[in-house]
């Protein structure tokens, strides 16, 4: 199929529409669009973080998610109490692979699930009582945690229960901070204010910590990056390329982060943001409290990291950036081997997408560096912000759709037919099913790291081995097959 | 009057963000903007009109402010 033009994308957003009755019709409406690059300012076509639909498919999670799963947990050496009901923390467990090193239950707490598990007496007499006690347990049994945080599921914030009088007075009594952070997953309407509240929370608890203190030497070349979770590895594949640069990365947000990296933050240089979305208020407040400038960078794919290695490298001075190209011209080799390999099998193949965070728009260009074009991209939570970046990274007359409904999304590839979409495990096995070539983009499908130049080796293998695997052609039944080329495989 | 978080971008122009509305726009222009005094009505590139008292001397950005809607 070739691309589509303005009117047919507005046409085949007109026929699935056709389906909702008419308030929804109308609210849906704003949610879904043709990409116009002219367009600066994305409010103007499409609408974005409101609530969704009730009754709709939706496939966003909740602020504790945005809190717990995404911002906190990944700090590896502080352990995160999911405070309430047991099962908001037991079902997102571990399942975002946000790698670490170090003895997990010993000076490190990644992949573990601390509840206060909420029973009905907790819900009627309060869990106060319940949280200090369950902090004195784990200050027996884990003692190297460098701090805790309380994250709230819905119930705390229902009954009213005061967690961060419990928290201080904890947090006295151990010397260790406690953070209580009011995720509650009926906040907002999305894991979007999750992220939110938790940066918030670092900013009142955290980021202050070490303010006049001076005893860490500093560089010229201190920068964090802020904004990657890790996933597969990611920021490890990412973390290399600065270091090769010359620069020094004093911490990592928040994959395998620990919380004296995040105390040490303020002292940086450069704040390099990956993941804008989840990310930016801490950014915006350091650069106003701190004077330290950030900058949005991407590294899916050798043209964009060639790209954001020059950026970052034009904060700094001549060494660095001599240093940067450098770095580009010692993994060229490797690279154009990649993209000679895999890109004649890739040629042409067309992508959806519908992802959270940053990925509806970084990964375009990793796709482009392999000769693939991305036909639709979408976001679970984005707000305007994000939009307006997006719009120019895609193609004209490309879709657009915002927290896609599970039937828009199905009938929307049934009409465009792409070649392969990435998006997650809820979405996963009703497109294989459909038959087509799926690769989860929220955790990378349990492969990664996607980042960098040694991620990208890793995403190319991927997308061939999705696309171009031979069960593709083995969806119909044999006998189901019609007889003249049933006729010509015998005669083969 | 919501709090607007200012900074400048890279070609120098100052952006406004609304963290609770997520609203990023660029400004468009100012009513006053000497080496003394920083605001007065202020236009958005989005066409939207804004209002602070004049600032003097001028603020550093990036900041925090409060401002009014231009039609309050
Ligand atoms: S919405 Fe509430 S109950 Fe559901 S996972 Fe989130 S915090 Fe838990």
């Amino acid at each position: 199929m070739t691309a589509m033009t303005r009117d047919e994308t507005q046409a085949l957003i007109l026929e699935v529409l056709e389906a909702y009755p008419d308030k929804a019709r109308k609210d849906r409406a704003k949610h879904l669009a043709v990409n116009d690059q002219s367009i600066e300012q994305s409010k103007k076509c499409i609408t974005s973080n409101r609530k969704s639909l009730p009754g709709v498919m939706t496939v966003r999670g909740c602020a504790y998610a945005g809190s717990k799963g995404v911002v906190w947990g990944p700090i590896k050496d502080m352990v995160h109490i999911s405070h309430g009901p047991v099962g908001c923390g037991q079902y997102s467990r571990a399942g975002r692979r946000n790698y670490y090193v170090g003895h997990t239950g010993i000076n490190t707490f990644g992949t573990m699930n601390f509840t206060s598990d909420f029973q009905e007496k907790d819900i009627v007499f309060g869990g106060d009582k319940k949280l200090a006690k369950l902090i004195d347990e784990i200050e027996q049994l884990f003692p190297l945690s460098k701090g805790l945080s309380v994250q709230s599921e819905c119930p705390i914030g229902l009954i009213g229960d005061d967690i961060e009088a419990v928290s201080k007075k904890k947090g006295k009594e151990l010397n260790k901070p406690i953070v209580p952070v009011r995720c509650e997953g009926f906040r907002g309407v999305s894991q979007s204010l999750g992220h939110h509240i938790a940066n918030d929370a670092i900013r009142d608890w955290v980021i202050g910590n070490r303010d006049g203190d001076d005893s860490f030497p500093t560089t010229p070349y201190d920068v964090a990056v802020i904004g990657d979770y890790n996933i597969g590895g990611d920021a490890w594949a990412s973390r290399i390329l600065l270091e090769e640069m010359g620069l020094r990365v004093v911490a990592q947000w928040s994959g395998d982060g620990t919380l004296s990296e995040m105390e040490l933050t303020p002292k940086v240089k450069l704040n390099l943001i990956h993941c804008y979305r989840s990310m930016n208020y801490i950014s915006r407040h350091m650069e106003e409290k701190y004077g330290i400038p950030w900058m949005e960078y991407n590294f899916f794919g050798p043209t964009k990291i060639a790209e954001s290695l020059r950026k970052i490298a034009a904060f700094f001075d001549e060494t660095i950036q001599a240093n940067a190209e450098k770095v580009i011209a010692k993994y060229e080799a490797e690279y154009s081997a990649i993209i000679a390999k895999y890109r004649p099998r890739l040629e042409g193949k067309r992508v959806m997408l519908y992802v959270g965070g940053l990925r509806p728009r970084h990964v375009i260009g990793a796709y482009e560096d392999l000769g693939m074009e991305v036909v639709g991209t979408g976001y679970e939570f984005a707000h305007n912000d994000d939009y307006d970046r997006t719009m120019k990274e895609m193609g004209n007359a490309t879709l657009l759709y915002d927290d896609v409904t599970g039937y828009e999304f199905e009938e929307f590839v049934k009409k465009i037919k792409p070649d392969l979409i990435g998006s997650g495990i809820k979405e996963k096995y009703i497109f294989q099913k459909m038959g087509v070539p799926f690769r989860q983009m929220h955790s990378w499908d349990y492969s990664g790291p996607y980042h960098g130049y040694d991620g990208f080796a890793i995403f190319a293998r991927d997308m061939d081995m999705t696309i171009n695997n031979p069960c593709w052609k083995s969806m119909q039944a044999p006998w189901l097959k019609a007889a003249d080329s049933e006729s010509q495989t015998l005669a083969a | 009057m919501p709090n607007v978080m200012l900074r400048k971008n890279d070609n120098g122009d100052v952006l406004f963000y609304v963290a609770k509305k997520d609203m990023e726009e660029t400004i468009a222009s100012v009513e006053m903007n000497t080496a003394e005094t920083w605001g007065g009505m202020v236009t958005l590139t989005d066409g939207s009109t804004w209002y602070i008292d004049p600032i003097s001397p001028p603020p550093v950005f990036p900041t925090t402010l409060r401002f009014k809607r231009g039609d309050e």
